[in-house]
Formats: structure tokens, sequence, C-alpha cells
């Protein structure tokens, strides 16, 4: 076991350095450069001289191997470099300051597709074609269909504009500062209602719609029928013999979607105004600030391959024909 | 308060900045009078009420203001909230007229070469240490310094020296008579007790100043920067023209414009810039008109369809001519921004002191359009398409994406010179993609664009034939002597009057030549919260007094702070 997530680590590093190197040249060979992008590339006072301090300060004058290799020299010291926004702060200082909020959001929101999602699809699978079943179908399609902004406008008009209820948009009041420490959690958690509900919303389809599926296909199981033949209660059935096997690919599934919570969302970020990653990434590709594309890119690639990794692995430990078919293929 | 004082084409990456940008823009470059809309309080806001020091002013941005140096930054979001930090030597009064900010008087030479400013004494960096003419020149070897990373070097070309002659008087002398040698001091001060070490270095922009804890001399007092959420300012009590009376400035970063309208209405935000759909249709309602004051007065951008004129079909004056008189601006402001615009016959907007009405105009006449046409070369065939040796009059049109404005536009062009006989196919490109393959290498037929104008009328490097290089902005390849010379001559010259004639004559020439076709200034639409007093509509906008603005004790709605 040990052996195989070794081998497993060890075929992620080349697969690194293949998906750094494409991006590197993929956002290098985009059209607009950061220096031509702060001279103001169309204006009056677009400044030459300017431009070219820019380009030697940023290392752009060079060809572009040696810009890369520099770059994986300097990742190799855990150094992600410096943005090229005016403001030159540290790349990783500047997602550290993004990520708690993205990863709060996005966990919440996961925590609640699962919680949410499990249920749904298993009453949908064992009550197949029933009302229920129709109604939740309909229901988590016309989620999915349902642009997120839209949904989100929508939200904010009932709950922030018509009823009052709710923060329209931000993290935090105006004068949050001057608030008990009481009133300071419950303004900033008003302030994330509506987000998580827009994103879990969005969310809720995909996830229901693999648990029917998973489930459907093994109460058609005989060792379902055994269990029941058995005379087991039909609760225990569900519950102990058929949920345990049909949460397998979820866990897959899960294991794929961990990269994404750090990724955000740049449609619920930008509508809500919230300062997580979507929007840091969007601004960084704007302006071509390209030490955060990467820093941003080796971490979410990072965490997919790690979570691929732990998928695998956890796939292999709660599914024991996994790992034994695995052995015999090695021998 | 003090935007960038070039002219600039908008742009895609521009939405992020296209509300700070309409704000700040409209605080330096009102041009013709603003006026209050609809049924809401008289200009002279501060009529039967009492100024009070007090409550806090909530304005959106679109975009995260990059830095806290705004001489060594290029967006607008970071000009707007600069601009009540820092002051410059001089300022524009509400008619854009140019009057003493940390100077107190000035005085040129006969000869224009040599310009002295007496400073005020009693003004203080937010350190508490006194500005003296030393921090002036220190400004000025750091915006000319090869290693300071600023857009805005070129103004400071010009000086041949500046000196300190003494704490209070800063004397400086032109190579040779410049035009705009006083707007240059218009630049933010930077103090020279702080920064210096940075300057030297060429990094101002690492600068703690730049990130935490500007130090200028300005009307606020830097307080918290949250990168993606906010900015807050607080009045600076020892301000030298007296304290500000509204005590707070958030600055909310919200990217959606639909979500600032939602935050408009849920009375979230102080003050915004509309749409124009917003301004006339969906903010027409009572209880929007009591929460908040409309505005509106002319941008200072105006948008265009400009020809390569490299192309032999373009290089035809009556070909231009043609095509000006078949496109219908008055319909076209109506169809694309809801007629809230007005429009344009020249570079110049109009109410502005080089502006000339008296120039020759393209009324909307598709008879005179084909007569033209005809007469070079252009014939219908049997189908209705005008051919000339053979070939078909058919050209592309780009414009950049993520403005829907400038799609429109194309649009009706599209429409209007189909009636002709001319068939125009549109290509929307992505901004950067735009301006290097295809403007700066020449590889366009026509393109719908507009340029933001400056508040001097020198327009030297969009019109002088000498401007064509690649990386130049005069990408059209216009070339006329008269022009040339005109422009030479207004850039050389430090008298008014004679400045004025020479733009007039531009604005002939160029009415004459159409190099392009100047199709409309849009307005400036900002809504302010009603609460809000003081605000006194002028030809810069309303921003120009800003420090004047105050909410009434009985009206304030944020006690804290």
């Amino acid at each position: 076991m040990l052996g195989y997530a070794l081998r497993r680590l060890l075929i992620a590093i080349p697969l690194l350095v293949g998906i750094t190197f494409v991006s590197f040249l993929v956002i290098h060979l985009a059209p607009g450069e950061p220096a031509e992008i702060q001279t103001g590339d169309l204006s009056i006072q677009s400044d030459k001289q300017m431009r070219e301090r820019l380009r030697e300060e940023y290392g752009l004058d060079k060809p572009l191997p040696v810009q890369y290799w520099n770059w994986v020299k300097r990742l190799s010291r855990l150094d992600f470099g410096k943005s090229f926004s005016p403001d030159a702060r540290p790349v990783l200082q500047k997602i550290g300051e993004r990520l708690p909020v993205t990863l709060l959001l996005n966990v919440v929101e996961m925590l609640l597709i699962i919680a949410l999602s499990v249920p749904i699809g298993v009453l949908s699978a064992t009550r197949q074609y029933s009302t229920f079943d129709k109604v939740t179908t309909v229901f988590v399609f016309v989620g999915f269909a349902t642009p997120d902004f839209w949904f989100a406008l929508l939200l904010i008009m009932l709950f922030g504009v018509q009823l009052d209820w709710l923060p329209i948009s931000g993290l935090r009041q105006i004068n949050w500062e001057y608030f008990s420490f009481w009133r300071q959690q419950w303004d900033f958690l008003s302030h994330l209602i509506l987000p998580i509900t827009v994103a879990t919303f969005g969310g809720l389809a995909g996830f229901s719609r693999y648990m029917r599926q998973s489930m459907l296909e093994v109460i058609r199981q005989d060792y379902v029928q055994t269990a029941r033949a058995k005379g087991l209660a039909e609760r225990v059935v569900i519950g102990k013999h058929a949920l345990r096997n049909a949460l397998l690919p979820i866990v897959t599934i899960l294991g794929l979607s961990l990269p994404g919570l750090i990724g955000g969302s740049i449609i619920v970020e930008s509508i809500f105004a919230i300062p997580g990653m979507g929007q840091l990434m969007v601004q960084a590709v704007f302006e071509r600030d390209y030490p955060v594309i990467m820093g941003n890119l080796v971490v979410v690639s990072t965490l997919t391959l790690v979570a691929n990794l732990v998928a695998d692995v956890t796939y292999s430990l709660v599914d024991p024909r996994i790992r034994v078919a695995g052995r015999r293929s090695r021998r | 308060m003090r935007p960038p004082r070039r002219p600039r084409p908008g742009s895609a990456r521009g939405r992020a900045c296209r509300l700070a940008a309409a704000l700040a823009l409209a605080a330096a470059l009102g041009g013709c009078s603003g006026r209050t809309d609809g049924a809401t309080e008289p200009a002279a806001g501060a009529e039967g009420y009492q100024p009070a020091r007090g409550d806090t002013f909530v304005e959106a941005l679109t975009g995260n203001i990059s830095g806290l140096i705004p001489n060594v930054l290029s967006d607008s979001a970071s000009f707007e909230v600069g601009g009540l930090l820092y002051n410059g030597l001089v300022t524009r009064d509400k008619n854009l007229n140019l009057i003493g900010d940390i100077a107190e008087s000035w005085t040129f030479s006969r000869d224009c070469l040599e310009l002295t400013l007496q400073l005020k004494k009693n003004v203080r960096w937010h350190d508490g240490r006194p500005f003296t003419a030393d921090d002036a020149v220190f400004t000025y070897e750091t915006m000319i310094d090869p290693r300071t990373p600023t857009a805005y070097r070129e103004d400071f070309k010009a000086v041949a020296s500046a000196v300190a002659q003494d704490p209070y008087t800063l004397r400086v002398r032109y190579k040779e008579p410049y035009a705009k040698a006083l707007q240059t001091w218009e630049t933010w001060m930077l103090p020279r007790h702080v920064l210096e070490p940075y300057a030297r270095a060429g990094k101002l922009r690492d600068a703690p100043q730049n990130r935490a804890s500007p130090v200028g001399t300005g009307p606020y007092l830097f307080r918290e920067w949250r990168p993606g959420e906010k900015v807050v300012l607080v009045a600076n009590p020892d301000y030298f023209q007296g304290r500000p009376y509204l005590s707070r400035i958030v600055y909310r970063i919200i990217p959606s414009q639909a979500t600032i309208f939602l935050e408009l209405k849920a009375k979230g935000v102080d003050m915004a810039g509309l749409t124009a759909l917003q301004y006339s249709r969906q903010t027409d309602y009572p209880a929007f008109r009591k929460a908040y004051n409309k505005y509106r007065y002319p941008g200072n951008a105006y948008t265009y369809l400009g020809f390569n004129l490299k192309d032999p079909r373009f290089r035809d004056v009556r070909v231009r001519r043609a095509l000006a008189h078949a496109i219908d601006k008055r319909q076209l402001i109506e169809f694309v921004i809801g007629g809230l615009g007005r429009e344009a016959t020249g570079p110049y907007k109009p109410g502005t002191w080089a502006y000339t009405a008296d120039v020759r105009t393209y009324p909307y006449d598709l008879a005179r359009a084909r007569a033209l046409l005809a007469e070079a070369g252009w014939k219908p065939d049997s189908e209705g398409i005008l051919v000339k040796d053979g070939r078909p009059f058919q050209f592309e049109l780009m414009t950049n994406q993520g403005n829907d404005e400038r799609k429109r536009v194309a649009e009706i062009v599209q429409a209007s010179l189909k009636e002709l006989g001319v068939q125009v196919d549109i290509r929307v490109i992505e901004w950067a993609s735009l301006l290097k393959e295809y403007i700066k290498k020449r590889r366009f037929d026509a393109i719908i664009l507009g340029w933001g104008i400056g508040l001097d009328p020198d327009q030297f490097n969009i019109w002088h034939s000498s401007k064509t290089a690649p990386d130049e902005l005069n990408f059209i390849s216009y070339a006329n002597p008269e022009v040339d010379r005109l422009l030479e001559d207004g850039r050389r010259s430090c008298v008014q009057a004679d400045r004025t004639k020479y733009y007039r004559r531009l604005q002939e020439v160029l009415a004459e030549d159409q190099p392009l076709i100047f199709l409309y200034f849009r307005d400036a639409l900002p809504v302010v919260s009603s609460r809000v007093k003081g605000i006194t509509p002028a030809p810069a906008g309303i921003r120009h007094n800003f420090t004047e603005w105050f909410v009434p004790r009985h009206l304030q709605r944020y006690t804290a702070g």
C-alpha cells in the first residue's frame, strides 16, 4: 500500500512539471504583457522607457525557457515570487489573505451538498418513479439549469431589497468595527447565507443524481436481495448494506472536487463582492500578473494530484476488491 | 479626484474600472453645466441646512485599488482614493481653471521659461512634518528618474531644472515655452523624508507607504485597506484647508454593476455611477428619487469610427465624408445610450475653452452620401452593392470585447452602411489581442473605439504625423501638414488666446478631413444619497468640492466613528 502511494507520488512530479510548463507557456503567449498594460497600452503617456524598465525588472526580457527555469528555481525554494501588480506584494501573501474566505464558503457548501444530496439520492432511488422522485428530479434539474448569477440576483432582490432581511454583498457591514462581539459574528454569518445558498443550489443536482444512480445499481444486487431474504428490516437493508456500497463512487467524486474548494467561484464572488480566490485570479488574468496566476495554478494542480491520490487510496481502503485486483495485476 | 490627464481609450479591462473612471472623470472634466435631474433639490444643496461634521460616506468601486502612491499606479480606482490622500501644488476649480492648492500663487517670467511658485506655509504631511518646496523638488526628481515606474513622466521632461529657492518658493525653468507647464504641478506631491530611500532604489512600489501607511497632505487620512473588500479613510483634522465634514469615507469594492445597483436600492452605498438604462428606466420611481439625487453632465470621452488611412479606399476624403453623411448620429445616441449623450463634432468636449461648434457638420443625408461615393468611383451594381474596379465595397469593422455599447454602435453602423450598398463585417476581439495583433500592426480596416480627453487641449500624440510608430497613438496614420503645425504651435504657446485660435482651426481641419467619424460624448450619470448636502454641480462635475459635502446632523446615518 505504502509503495503504491509512493510510486503515485513520484509519478506526480513530472506531471506537475508538465502542467506548470504548459501553463507558463500559454499565459506568456497570450497577447498583452504586464509591462504594456501598466504603462497604459494605448495612452498618450505610453512610455517606452518605463516599459523596458518594467520588463527588465520582471525578467520578461529573457527568453521563455530561461524565465521558466528561473521560476522553477525560485519555486524549489518555495518562493512564489512577487506580484506584478503595482502593489508588488508577495504572491503567497496575496493568496493567503484570499484563501480563508473561499475555503470557508466552499467547505460549508460541500458539507451542505453532501448532507442534502445523499438523502435525496437515496430516497429517490428507493422510491423510484414516486412523486417524491419526480419532484426532486425536477427540482435538482431546475437548480442545475439555473444560471448562478440570475438566481443570485433574484435572491438579493427578494431578501436584500424587498424584505430587507439579509445584507446584499460583501462580508461585513460598513460599521462592523463598532458592533458588539456577538453582533459581529451574526453580521458575518448573515453575509454568507445568500452566497452559500446559491452555490449549494447549483451543486446539488450533480451529486444527488450520482447518489440516486449509484443506489439504483446497488439495490438490484443479489446481496441486497439476500439481506432482504434474511428478513432484515428495510431500514437496515438500505442504510447498512446498500448505502455503504452506493457511497463508493461518491468518494471518488468527492476527492475530485477537493481542488475546487480553493478555486473559488468567480460568479458567486463577483456578484456578492466577496474578496476570495476567484476574484484574485480574474484580476490577475486581466493584469497579466504571471506570478499570481502561476502561484494559483501550482496550488490548485498540486491539490488536484494529491486529491486524486487520496481518492484512489481511500477507495482501495473502503473497497477491498480494488486492492486485490491491483495487487494481482502488478504481479 | 485627479484622473490621468491624458487621452486613453476605454478598454475591455476597463470594465473593472469603469465606474471609478466615470466618477473620477466626472470630477475633473465636467464640461457643460451639470444639473440635477427631475424633482430633486436645487443645485445649491446647502441651503437651509447647517453644515455638520460626521457620518460615513460609502462609495462603490468596481475594481480593487492597486496601491496607495498614485504616482506609480495607473488605475482609476487608485487615482480616486489617492485624490483624497494627496495634494498637488495646483488643482482645478469648478470651472476647470487652474487654481492654487498647496501653492499660494505663481508667476511666469516674460519669456514663459521660468515659473515661480509661492507655497502655503501651513501645509503639513500626515505625520506632522511641514511641507516645503524641497518636497516638490523631490517629487520632480522622482518623476523624472528613469527608475521610477511611472506613466506620467512626459510632462516633466520639459522641465530644465526645479529648485527650492527657500522653503516656500519653488523655481522651475523650462527648456522651451511649454503650454502645460503649470498643469504639470497638479501631480500628487510625495514626502522626501519618508520616500527618498525607496525612490532612490527605484522601489517606490515596494514602499510600505504604497501598501499600508501612505503619507500625504490631503483632506483624508488612511485608515485601512482590505484587498478586494474595502478602503477606509478618515477626515484629517489638521487639513490645511480645514477639516472636511464627512468623517469617514468607505470605498467598497463591488465588481458587479448589477450588485452595485441593488446596493443602491437598499441604501447600502451612497454614491455610484448609473448606466443609461438604469438612469432613464430603472430609477424613475418615487422612493429612489427621494433617496438619491441624480446628476447628469457630459463625460470626457468620445466614441468614434476610425479608418485605417493607409487603405486606399479610406484615403479618399470623399469616401469618409460620404460615410459620415450615412450615419444618423442622433438616432445612434438614442439607440445605444438612450439619448444620454451628445453628438461630437470634433475631439473637444462642448463647453470647454478650446471647443468650437463652428465646423463643417455631416447631417444624415443618404443622397449626398451616394453622390459623394459616385464621385469617388463607387457605383451601385444591379443588386445595389457599391462596386469600383469590379470590387465590391466591403470592410471589416473591429471593436473590443466586453463593451456592449461599442458593439451596438458597430451594429448600427453596419445597418446604416448597408443602406448605401456597403457591406460591413463586425469583428469583436479581446482587448489585448486587438491592440497587439491588429492596431499596432495596422491590420484593420475600420474600428469603433473611444478617446478619453485630457484637461488640456494638447492632442499632439493622437494627430501629429510623427506619432505613427507601432507603439504610438496615431494608429490611423493621419498626416496633414497644417494639423502638424497647429499642434506644434499650440503646444509651445503659453498664451491661452493664441492657443484657442490654434485649436479652433485644428477642429475645422479635422471636421473637413474626417480622419475619423466623431460620434458622441456620453454623459456621466452619478447618483448621490440625498442626505448629503452641499453638492454644487458645475462644469467640472460634482466632486470638485467634495471636502465641503456634509450631512446635516439629524440626517446622519452612521453615528459610530
